[in-house]
């Protein structure tokens, strides 16, 4: 157990250095131009190119450069942006984390609910038009480009309905903190929420009917039901329960990944001023100091969220946590 | 499964198996063609390939129209009439000009105009062309490096699959979006320059090669999978046994066996490609203007969706039929070729 947790923790630090190697050399290795360049901005003034050379150890060799970029993100944290003059980008990132998080969370909640009742009330009608129906609709929404998808809820809800009973409580795009007006900030995020929602309901409730239809012939399933429990309670308590256990591993994963950055697109079409939108106006200046440090702290909170949940899972799984499985 | 190994003739019940079904393929197209759902999504998907091919036909031969130059001073004949393509705002003082909407008449501007004056459903047209064959290829192109990779590291096992395995886990761990986007952001602002070669900023190849590559871990895990089993089974042991070389047990006795996998990916990952390849056009890192792809249509709709919706609804309507029908199909082809890989997460 203690053996397992190590080794663990020993693959998640091999990965997070590999995981920084990567996003470096992509950044600095690509083929093409000299990465001065690209961290120095559009139009740079060549003192600002000759600093930038410097700072970064450009002209020393890759390793170099590597420590000397780590350092800068994660141990004194004053990356600076070119483009906008002197700002420090790392308080930036940390600042949009809560916007992402509020929206992730909702979301989560969203999904979690929903695809639980559709993936359920697909497998106890197995077979039946409502089944089928069922997972017709996960496969639409699993099918919607999630930033059509909310242009389209602006669409309806800002302009087109936005004058009758049904969207008059919409409030115009934006983010409302919780600690300022936790109302406005459920009623500015429902619409995101859901909008987020609709692709991991498609996904999950299809997992969740496939999982609890497999698990139908299981052994344990059959003595449920020999010893004579109603089949719902068959389903919930016994079917459900096991089949959570993939619903469960594949939330962690999906979740860590939406709030390091999955989440960019509803962001950026919701105008809520979180990571991914961060990461957006970047894009667009070319800011390239701010999305290496969005992509690379990112990439680090789904790589230690991933060893949080595997490490729960070695806690929860009694097959797991013996080594049996 | 299919089996590679020669049947003897002599095992009476392959020879009845043989004459009852012809071949694992064969059933397998059978048992497609009988699926509506399929067959239904493979001639959506045909008729929207066709459509899209047919882009130039329809710009130059039926709308007269060129999709790639602004056109804001431009007029268009409507039920006799010369109508102007940027048009006074509906609001009470019309002030500023809102490009013409929605007429519904093949070859009037059925779909309006963009902020540019451009013919929207002729940019659909040309549009679906780069998603398509930017879908198309990028699946292609990553199921090819996930086979060669699930192959290797899967038969090879021992040190080479340790460092396959790892080198996809960590790419894996990398949100697929930011990736994509951190390999698009360098790229397209300067290109890329490789020895000899350089690839301009807007070539095609830019973003097929960035959604192949992000997707390749999510690929080969399947095919890793079921090669360490089809090494362990009786029939490649005897190979083995007898004395074929390695080359050969892979090509003769693995890869046959490993097409079906990689069969029944391939419109998932055109599905899934697609999608990225939307998101990001959407974002002005894929397909670069004046280009069009459904991603970029639906960017230039962006600003017009509360005036002129139909330029960014119509394109998003394409990727989920599109979607859609790779999805039904790949559920069929799964259903068909009977390939069941438990563990395969999602993009």
């Amino acid at each position: 157990m203690a053996m397992a947790i190590l080794r663990r923790l020993g693959q998640t630090l091999f990965v997070l250095f590999g995981i920084s190697v990567l996003v470096f050399l992509v950044f600095f290795a690509t083929p093409g131009a000299d990465p001065t360049a690209r961290i120095a901005g559009r139009n740079a003034s060549p003192q600002t190119i000759a600093r930038v050379r410097v700072e970064y150890g450009f002209d020393r060799p890759l390793p170099v450069q590597y420590v000397r970029m780590m350092e800068k993100l994660f141990v004194t944290r004053d990356l600076t942006s070119y483009v906008n003059r002197g700002e420090k980008v790392v308080p930036e990132v940390f600042q949009a984390a809560p916007v992402t998080v509020s929206l992730v969370t909702g979301a989560a909640a969203i999904w979690v609910l929903a695809a639980v009742a559709m993936g359920t009330l697909a497998a106890a009608l197995r077979g039946t038009w409502v089944d089928r129906g069922l997972m017709m609709l996960g496969l639409v929404g699993i099918s919607i480009p999630v930033f059509w998808l909310g242009q389209v809820a602006n669409l309806l809800t800002q302009s087109r309905y936005h004058d009758s009973w049904l969207f008059s409580w919409v409030p115009g795009l934006g983010y409302v903190p919780f600690t300022q007006d936790p109302l406005g900030w459920f009623r500015a995020l429902v619409i995101p929420w859901i909008t987020l929602a609709v692709l991991f309901v498609g996904i999950y409730s299809r997992v969740l009917r496939a999982d609890l239809v497999a698990v139908r012939g299981e052994d344990f399933m059959r003595t449920a039901r020999a010893k004579g429990l109603s089949p719902a309670r068959v389903l919930l308590f016994h079917g459900l329960r096991t089949s959570m256990i993939t619903f469960v591993s594949l939330f962690g994963l999906d979740f860590a990944q939406l709030v390091g950055g999955g989440a960019l697109l509803t962001e950026v079409v919701f105008g809520l001023q979180g990571v991914g939108r961060l990461t957006y106006q970047a894009l667009g200046n070319l800011d390239l100091p701010l999305i290496m440090a969005t992509v690379m702290y990112s990439a680090v909170f789904v790589v230690i969220a991933n060893a949080v949940v595997d490490m729960l899972y070695l806690l929860l799984d009694p097959r797991v946590r013996d080594g049996r499985a | 499964m299919t089996t590679a190994f020669p049947s003897s003739p002599a095992a009476p019940s392959s020879a009845a198996a043989g004459r009852a079904s012809a071949g694992p393929w064969r059933t397998a197209g059978r048992v497609l063609l009988r699926n509506r759902g399929a067959m239904a999504s493979l001639a959506v998907l045909a008729l929207v390939g066709v459509a899209c091919l047919l882009a130039p036909v329809y710009a130059r031969d039926v709308a007269h129209t060129d999709p790639f130059t602004s056109n804001v001073a431009g007029t268009v004949m409507l039920d006799g009439r010369q109508l102007d393509i940027m048009q006074p705002n509906d609001n009470p003082l019309h002030l500023g000009l809102s490009p013409i909407g929605p007429t519904w008449r093949v070859p009037a501007y059925p779909l309006g105009a963009d902020s540019q004056g451009r013919d929207v459903a002729a940019r659909l047209l040309y549009g679906g062309r780069n998603s398509l064959l930017i879908a198309f290829s990028a699946a292609a192109l990553c199921i090819v490096v996930a086979a060669g990779v699930g192959i290797v590291a899967g038969y090879a096992g021992g040190v080479v699959d340790a460092v396959l395995s790892r080198m996809m886990d960590i790419m894996w761990a990398v949100p697929v979006y930011l990736f994509a986007i951190s390999l698009s952001i360098v790229t397209v602002s300067q290109g890329l320059r490789i020895g000899p070669f350089t690839v301009a900023s807007d070539n095609l190849l830019i973003p097929i090669c960035i959604i192949a590559l992000v997707y390749v871990p999510y690929a080969a895990r399947p095919v890793r999978g079921r090669v360490m089993a089809l090494r362990r089974s009786e029939f490649v042991t005897a190979a083995r046994g007898l004395g074929v070389p390695g080359h050969r047990i892979v090509l003769r006795d693995i890869l046959p066996n490993v097409t079906g996998t990689l069969v029944v990916l391939a419109p998932l990952m055109t599905a899934l490609a697609l999608m990225a390849e939307s998101a990001l056009s959407f974002l002005s890192i894929g397909v670069q203007a004046p280009a069009a792809s459904w991603g970029t249509i639906i960017q230039d709709g962006e600003g017009l969706i509360y005036t002129r919706p139909m330029v960014a609804v119509a394109p998003g309507l394409a990727i989920i039929v599109v979607v859609l029908a790779l999805n039904i199909l790949g559920d069929g082809m799964r259903d068909a070729l009977d390939v069941r890989d438990g563990d395969r997460g999602r993009g």
